[in-house]
């Protein structure tokens, strides 16, 4: 995705505002993709706190994955200690 | 700025980390994790961040992954820009004229070791209030994985290739802590993702320190690009950095070293080797001697760290 | 000097260095940082004393170097202070990267050059050669003949770098020990005077927790270029305000600025044309010129960048002849850079404007008016032969 803006309205001095990252979306990149077995987690919190994107929602003690930017590094599967995550391959 | 204090929970973390998604660094990247766990640790800081994967990654224009104000200048001058911004800042809060915040310099490892060294020794001996943070993935990623300082002795890089005749990069790691420690500043310390509470803890003690003068934090970030292994064994990596002793886990504070993760019964250091790319190389039989060295290195230096702890205030 | 204007200021003599220090204190920045480099040494140890004996209420950073000092600068600015740095020579060539990030990132930044050649070999006399080595850097540069020019410009510096239309780091310079070391009487504006001229900082861009911005983007393809326009364009509105704001300081200072300074132009026919201390030595040569009978004149560049293409056009077109004098040297290129932006502002509408380029003064060779009087008659000669397709040398042996 790239910029359309011209050089007038572009941001000052090389500036963005922060968090807009949001709008890009890494979710295509990934090639297996993290399904959590919710029966099996015991909302450790683990797989939340070493998401490098962070793609893992919190709410509380709740994770759930977002398909928007997970990568599909494997870390959450990896770390859990439950395993409760499993690595499925992405349907093409 | 209000005192941190430690956490001890997971769930004592923001639920919300102001390092937010749709940056482009590698799946599982460990200064991805570094970077997120940073402000989980602070969330109201202001990040000045060196030329690296990190800021590369993180800020491609119209995006930003940063929801805390975050600046990049140049590769070498993180900590002298940090410095001018917390000088101002002082001043400016004084007069009413802004707020003040805890300023992170936050660099990789070329950034660190190498290029802005001298810059760093500077604001250290300056004592100027910022929080320095290394992130360590132990070469030139951003720039396709050249050997830096903080490469591990043996370790391949594409200017140190493992080569028939020199296997990799031959000199040891730099002792950044003992250099940044001789400066006398109120707090230096390593980490690792894999502790994440120790990380965190530290985080948060720096930035209670840095009301005082500096305080460093080097921290081991695997990189599964640079260091070539599956990218879902990060965390796993970092955890093996530890138990093999080649990344102890300690923190110098009021000139006391000490050891916050003892390893009493080390893992064989080959384990760790074997499963990366990068280093693999070394557990063929021709690259014996050079296996050698970076065991007897790790021993001599987890001697070296027991001894300045028991020595007293050293630093 | 009207009363007015007389009843604002006081007279004090002070070398151009400090002369610098007094306008940074006056103008109440809040963050300095600079490191010592001959002849600028003097700017930061005075400020470092205003600093220390409370005269000043500014952080000053002690920093291990040049790259350093301009890095604090930078940040300090886009933390919202007021912030100044100064240096020279080798410690100028130091900043080169952070030159363009200060620019880049539009922060008001406003800095002292007390010009000094550049190594090898090493030498820390005066020539332009650091300044001109910062042309395309981005910043808005001067150049003040003597004290009195060197501290009104440092003052109004501020005044342009933070006006919103610009956003641009700004250079005085002047010349090393010439003017950085000879004490001279000079007006000083008073304090109150400065403090209402300039305020405190309120403008360009700024950290702000409130509304998080991330400085310093990676821009690529897409979108590098269109930074780099609009910064262009801020260079462009400087005009404007730097006219507006040496109006501004005429009405409370009495004296007026302009970015060329003309001497006996009127009715020349053969200009010369200088930067620097050098222009008050061509003066002396013009008078004693005119004197023989020679209808001879004298342009002296206050303002480098931006180029002030209508004032040089309107002037330049008016002469016979150009003789550029330039204290740096640009191995390879058909002239100095001088002669250049003369060259591309007057042709080819102007063709039978005939302009020479000498190279003179480098690593501090003196001038004398009566070395002004053998350039202007020899570029004079040189011109009427149509010789004027290189580079001449003026004061080097050999030549
Ligand atoms: C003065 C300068 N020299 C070289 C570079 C090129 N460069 C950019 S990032 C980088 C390496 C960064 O390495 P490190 O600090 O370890 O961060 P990483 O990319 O590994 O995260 C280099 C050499 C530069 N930007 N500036
Ligand atoms: S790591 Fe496993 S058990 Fe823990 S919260 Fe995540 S899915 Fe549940
Ligand atoms: S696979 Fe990687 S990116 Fe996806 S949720 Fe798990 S840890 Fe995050
Ligand atoms: S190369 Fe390494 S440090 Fe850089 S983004 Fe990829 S994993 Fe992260
Ligand atoms: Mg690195």
């Amino acid at each position: 995705m790239s910029t359309t803006v011209t050089w007038r309205e572009i941001d000052l001095g090389g500036s963005v505002a922060g968090g807009t990252s949001e709008k890009y979306k890494t979710g295509n990149w990934r090639v297996e993709k993290p399904v959590i077995d919710y029966e099996k987690c015991v909302r450790c919190l683990i797989c939340w706190l070493y998401c490098p994107e962070p793609a893992i929602i919190r709410n509380g003690n709740e994770v759930k994955i977002d398909y928007d930017y997970c990568k599909g590094c494997g870390i959450c599967a990896e770390e859990c200690p439950r395993k409760a995550i499993t690595m499925v391959p992405e349907e093409i | 700025m209000s005192k941190t204090n430690p956490v001890s929970k997971i769930s004592d973390l923001p639920e919300e980390s102001k390092f937010r998604p749709g940056h482009r660094l590698c799946a599982g990247c460990g200064p991805a994790i570094t970077a997120k766990l940073i402000t989980l640790a602070v969330p109201e800081a202001i990040i000045v961040n060196a030329t690296g994967c990190v800021e590369v990654g993180t800020t491609i224009y119209p995006y930003s992954a940063w929801k805390t104000p975050w600046v990049h200048v140049l590769f070498q001058n993180n900590a002298p820009v940090a410095s001018g911004i917390a000088a101002a800042l002082e001043k400016l809060s004084a007069e009413g004229r802004a707020k003040k915040l805890p300023v992170i310099a936050l660099g990789g490892d070329g950034a660190t070791f190498d290029i802005g060294l001298g810059a760093i020794s500077g604001a250290l001996e300056r004592l100027d209030k910022i929080i320095y943070i290394c992130y360590d993935n132990e070469a030139y990623m951003n720039t396709g994985i050249q050997r830096s300082g903080a490469s591990i002795l043996g370790s391949a890089t594409t200017t140190s290739p493992a080569g028939r005749v020199i296997p990799g990069k031959q000199e040891n790691k730099k002792d950044l802590i003992g250099i940044v420690a001789s400066h006398h500043i109120p707090y230096a310390a390593t980490a690792t993702i894999w502790l994440w509470r120790d990380m965190v803890n530290k985080i948060r003690k720096a930035v209670n320190y840095s009301e005082q003068g500096p305080a460093f934090l080097h921290i081991l970030a695997p990189c599964q690009f640079g260091w070539r292994y599956e990218p879902h064994l990060t965390v796993k990596i970092s955890r093996m950095a530890v138990e093999t002793r080649l990344f102890p886990i300690y923190e110098v504070e009021d000139g006391q070293l000490k050891i916050n993760f003892r390893v009493s019964k080390p893992a064989p250091v080959e384990e760790y080797l074997k499963i990366q790319r990068r280093t693999r190389h070394l557990l063929e039989s021709r690259n014996a001697e050079t296996l050698q060295r970076l065991k007897a290195w790790i021993e001599w230096n987890w001697l070296r760290l027991e001894n300045l702890e028991k020595a007293g205030k050293v630093f | 000097m009207m009363t007015e204007a007389l009843a604002r200021q006081h007279r004090i003599a002070l070398t151009g260095n400090d002369a610098v220090a007094y306008a940074v204190k006056q103008a109440n920045v809040d963050v300095i940082s600079a490191y010592p480099i001959t002849p600028q040494t003097f700017v930061v140890e005075t400020l470092s004393r205003y600093v220390n004996d409370g005269e000043l209420n500014a952080k000053f950073i002690n920093v291990e170097s040049e790259h350093s000092a301009l890095s604090a600068v930078i940040g300090a600015s886009l933390a919202g202070a007021r912030a100044f740095t100064a240096t020279a020579s080798q410690g100028l060539a130091y900043m080169w990267e952070a030159l363009y990030a200060a620019s880049g990132l539009r922060l008001p930044i406003v800095m002292a050059l007390a010009a000094r050649a550049l190594s090898a070999p090493i030498n820390i006399h005066n020539d332009h050669s650091d300044f001109f080595g910062m042309r395309d850097a981005g910043w808005i540069m001067f150049n003040g003949e003597e004290a009195q020019e060197t501290y009104d410009l440092t003052i109004m510096a501020f005044k342009i770098a933070e006006d919103p239309r610009v956003l641009l780091p700004v250079v005085v310079s002047y010349d090393g020990f010439i003017v950085s070391h000879a004490i001279t009487n000079f007006y000083a504006l008073n304090d109150d005077v400065v403090k209402e001229f300039l305020g405190v900082r309120t403008t360009g861009p700024r950290i702000d927790p409130d509304n998080p911005r991330t400085f310093g983007v990676l821009a690529l393809q897409d979108s590098y270029f269109e930074f780099k326009r609009q910064q262009y364009e801020a260079m462009e509105n400087s005009r404007q305000v730097i006219k507006e704001v040496f109006q501004k300081y005429e009405e409370i200072s009495g004296r007026s600025y302009a970015p060329l300074k003309e001497y006996m132009t009127s009715d020349a026919e053969t200009c010369i044309v200088a930067m620097g201390s050098t222009v008050g030595t061509a003066r002396h040569a013009v008078k004693t010129l005119r004197e023989a009978g020679e209808k001879a004149g004298v342009v002296g560049i206050l303002q480098y960048r931006p180029w002030p293409v209508k004032e040089a056009e309107q002037l330049f077109s008016r002469f016979k002849r150009i003789i550029v004098m330039e204290k740096v040297m640009s191995p390879g290129a058909r002239a100095g850079p001088v002669y250049e932006d003369i060259a591309a502002t007057i042709y080819p509408k102007h063709s039978e404007v005939k302009i020479i380029d000498f190279t003179y003064g480098l690593g501090g060779r003196d001038i004398s008016t009566r070395g002004i009087i053998e350039i202007y008659k020899k570029g004079k000669e040189l011109i009427d032969k149509g010789k004027t397709d290189r580079v001449y040398f003026h004061g080097v042996r050999g030549e």
